[in-house]
């Protein structure tokens, strides 16, 4: 070996990294893992269950049945004009897969200990295949929603699907960023102080009720439009119950906002996340 | 030859005890304390790494200023005793832990076995899990492809491979596991005790890969290991870590002598090592209080040649009443840990209350067994042989070594090996009444 090989190291350990060293191209070399973290995910979630994936079926629809009795016959609140069933299941479908990506990344270090102790690959693999594995799910889900739909259309419903629905992957990328990026965060801060892990499961339940899932924004007092606004996901699902169903309305202003909210958010989660995931087998 | 690794200050602080609202208070000094471009507060206080003694400072150095070098296809062992920070180190170098100061250098693709199995899906079919594995491990999908038939043929489990492993059982879910690990191919390769859970066969065969993953493909290996034999084999190079330092590096027959001279040290009393379910075993009942191998002149030693007079002393404590006292003293093989003979006295058959205390000394007169490292398993059980009723020292104390100063002739290396009776006599057996009982546990 020539002696300048010697200064040819492929890696060095150090204390800590740069704060703005995302590892990306770490991630993109072990993205068979990553697949292959799906396909775990996947194949084992309904094992041993009789009903299968029929699961992901039951439950939009029950929640649906519910709100629709709760909030539509019984509390009256407005649905735009649009039939309950429909309304609701717009908002459950779409909000679940935002809900689910961030209560899942959020135990990332916690449910993940025994592995990340005893071997290295880039963290964040773990929670983008959570991610992934989730959009098997939405899929389902929205198979489901499209079947109701083309049952109220048929039928000369009051909803006017249109060429919006293009604009639903980029809506999912939108969800599945936030998602990520509060999810990662709230799993950086749980490893040390597990406080935080209470707050996610009741702080997702509340912040849907600052977003348009059971109400359309035009039920909202001017006074109180404002927070709702502030909240990055009633734009996005706003959008998807605009481009499904004709009701509400499209304001790419709102969407660019949620768009802007996400990528800085998903760069603050992915700067502690790096942090964190050197130093979390010393406090998880 | 160049290094492939080189560890250069390495220290890693713990902090101990619970995470509670204390350790918020720790954290917001150490960030005022950043914010004014100061050093951490709590890297001063930090203790050496010493397991037995109570310290007094909340944070303990598990590695403080190691160093040393690796060169390319260089097999290097480990080892030290429990909690001299040999875990900490590997963590470090497979990059699962991160040093608290100081720096690692690597040339090459690390791959690293703390564990076999490492993210086995019960559900999983052999199959999936093979394919799991190797990507977790850091294989691509067209590597494991390659390999599929060869990694199945080294695990001997075709037959279940569709078969989820929850149903396998452990023995064939360790083989498939390895096999996995066998197949890869990093430049350097990072082993901890994983071998430990496999039959003697198993256990061979992965040494013997590990051998020839070096040896044949140049590839470097680091092994840590309990199994001094193991290492003896394997590694050409051994680093002793002790309380967190290098006690001793170097050629790995010299510094296993230094090993024993470290491992030497170990007291029993009552209370060493009462954690250590593996070495340590009893339920308190009866203690031993200390333990002595001693020539014929009553010099400590564990080192003897060939044929000499050993005299073996223990002392003993009861806590709580038992039925009778028994006492085992016996030598193991150094590779199977296969009982090679077993010297049985009984010491008393009346019930022995708390507070006595005993002195038994047995002397071994003539021991003509194979020069090597024979570890020691002593036992104080009640007449009837109770689990309750146990105390167990299994391989805690230094291995007793035997010599063959130029006397090869004496011993018949084509006599077959395996469980041997051979003379002994009881010397001393001293009982001594209760005065007071001392309070342990």
């Amino acid at each position: 070996m020539s002696e300048n090989s010697q200064d040819e190291w492929t890696l060095e350990i150090k204390p800590v990294s740069g704060w703005f060293n995302f590892h990306l191209k770490d991630v993109w070399r072990y993205r068979d893992l990553l697949m292959m973290f799906v396909r775990r995910d996947f194949v084992a979630v309904y094992k041993q269950t009789i009903l299968g994936p029929f699961w992901f079926f039951l439950q939009p629809i029950l929640t649906t049945i519910t709100f629709t009795i709760v909030f539509g016959n019984i509390a009256r609140i407005s649905t735009d004009g649009i039939p309950p069933l429909l309304f609701y299941m717009s908002g459950i479908v779409s909000w679940g897969y935002f809900s689910d990506c961030l209560t899942r990344t959020s135990s990332t270090f916690v449910s993940n200990a025994n592995i990340f102790g005893k071997v290295y690959f880039p963290r964040l693999v773990s929670p983008l295949s959570n991610i992934i594995s989730l959009l098997m799910k939405f899929g389902i889900q929205l198979f489901l929603f499209l079947c109701f739909l083309i049952y109220y259309y048929v039928n000369d419903a009051n909803i006017h699907p249109n060429f919006y629905i293009l604009l639903t992957p980029y809506l999912l990328f939108l969800m599945a960023g936030l998602g990520l990026g509060f999810g990662i965060i709230v799993s950086s801060l749980t490893t040390k102080y597990r406080d935080f892990s209470f707050l996610v499961s009741f702080g997702v339940q509340l912040l849907m009720y600052a977003t348009p899932v059971i109400y359309p924004l035009s039920a909202l007092p001017e006074k109180y439009k404002w927070i709702v606004l502030m909240n990055p996901m009633t734009a996005i699902i706003d959008t998807f119950r605009f481009a499904f169903l004709g009701a509400g309305t499209f304001n790419s202003g709102n969407l660019i906002y949620s768009s802007v909210f996400m990528l800085v958010i998903l760069s603050i989660g992915i700067v502690i996340f790096n942090r964190v995931e050197k130093t979390f087998m010393d406090t998880v | 030859m160049s290094a492939v690794i080189k560890v250069e200050n390495l220290s890693k602080l713990y902090r101990l005890g619970m995470v509670g609202r204390r350790t918020i208070a720790e954290d917001f000094n150490r960030l005022i304390a950043r914010i004014r471009g100061k050093e951490n507060p709590y890297l001063k206080i930090g203790e050496t790494n010493q397991r037995n003694s109570k310290g007094n400072s909340d944070y303990v150095w598990a590695l403080k200023n190691i160093g040393f070098e690796v060169n390319e296809g260089e097999r290097l062992g480990i080892i030290g005793k429990n909690g001299a920070g040999k875990s900490t180190l590997l963590k470090i170098l497979s990059r699962v832990a991160s040093p608290t100061t100081g720096s690692v250098k690597v040339k090459g693709r690390v791959a690293s076995l703390l564990e076999v199995g490492t993210g086995f899906h019960p559900e999983l079919t052999g199959r999936d899990n093979i394919f799991l594995n190797g990507a977790i491990l850091g294989m691509t999908q067209d590597e494991i492809k390659s390999k599929f038939d060869s990694i199945v043929d080294f695990s001997g489990v075709e037959r279940y491979i569709d078969t989820p492993v929850k149903r396998y059982s452990s023995g064939m879910y360790v083989r498939l596991a390895f096999a996995v690990a066998a197949h890869l191919e990093p430049e350097i390769l990072i082993v901890d005790e994983v071998l430990a859970v496999g039959d003697a066969e198993f256990q061979k065969k992965c040494l013997g890969k590990m051998h020839d993953v070096s040896e044949k493909e140049g590839r470097t290996v680091l092994f840590v290991s309990h199994n001094l034999q193991a290492i003896r084999n394997l590694c050409q190079n051994t680093v002793i870590l002790n309380n967190g330092e290098i006690f001793a590096a170097g050629k790995t027959e010299q510094a296993l002598r230094d090993y024993n001279e470290l491992i030497r040290d170990i007291k029993i009393t009552a209370d060493t090592e009462i954690g250590n379910q593996i070495n340590r075993r009893g339920k308190g009942r009866v203690r031993f209080t200390g333990i002595e191998i001693m020539d014929e002149f009553g010099n400590k030693r564990f080192k003897f040649e060939i044929g000499e007079k050993i005299r073996v002393r223990i002392t003993y404590e009861i806590f709580r009443e038992i039925d009778g006292l028994n006492y085992l003293f016996a030598l193991l093989s150094g590779i199977s840990r296969e009982c090679l003979t077993l010297f049985e006295y009984e010491i008393s058959r009346d019930v022995m209350k708390p507070g006595r205390k005993g002195e038994v000394v047995i002397e071994i007169p003539e021991l003509r067994i194979k020069p090597g490292e024979y570890p020691l398993y002593f036992e104080l059980t009640d007449l009837k042989y109770n689990s309750f009723a146990k105390d167990v020292i299994d391989d805690l104390t230094a291995p007793l070594v035997i010599t063959s100063n130029g006397n090869k002739e004496i011993f018949d290396d084509t006599k077959p090996s395996g469980y041997f009776v051979t003379e002994s006599r009881i010397l001393q057996n001293e009982i001594y009444e209760a005065k007071e009982i001392s309070k342990v546990l």
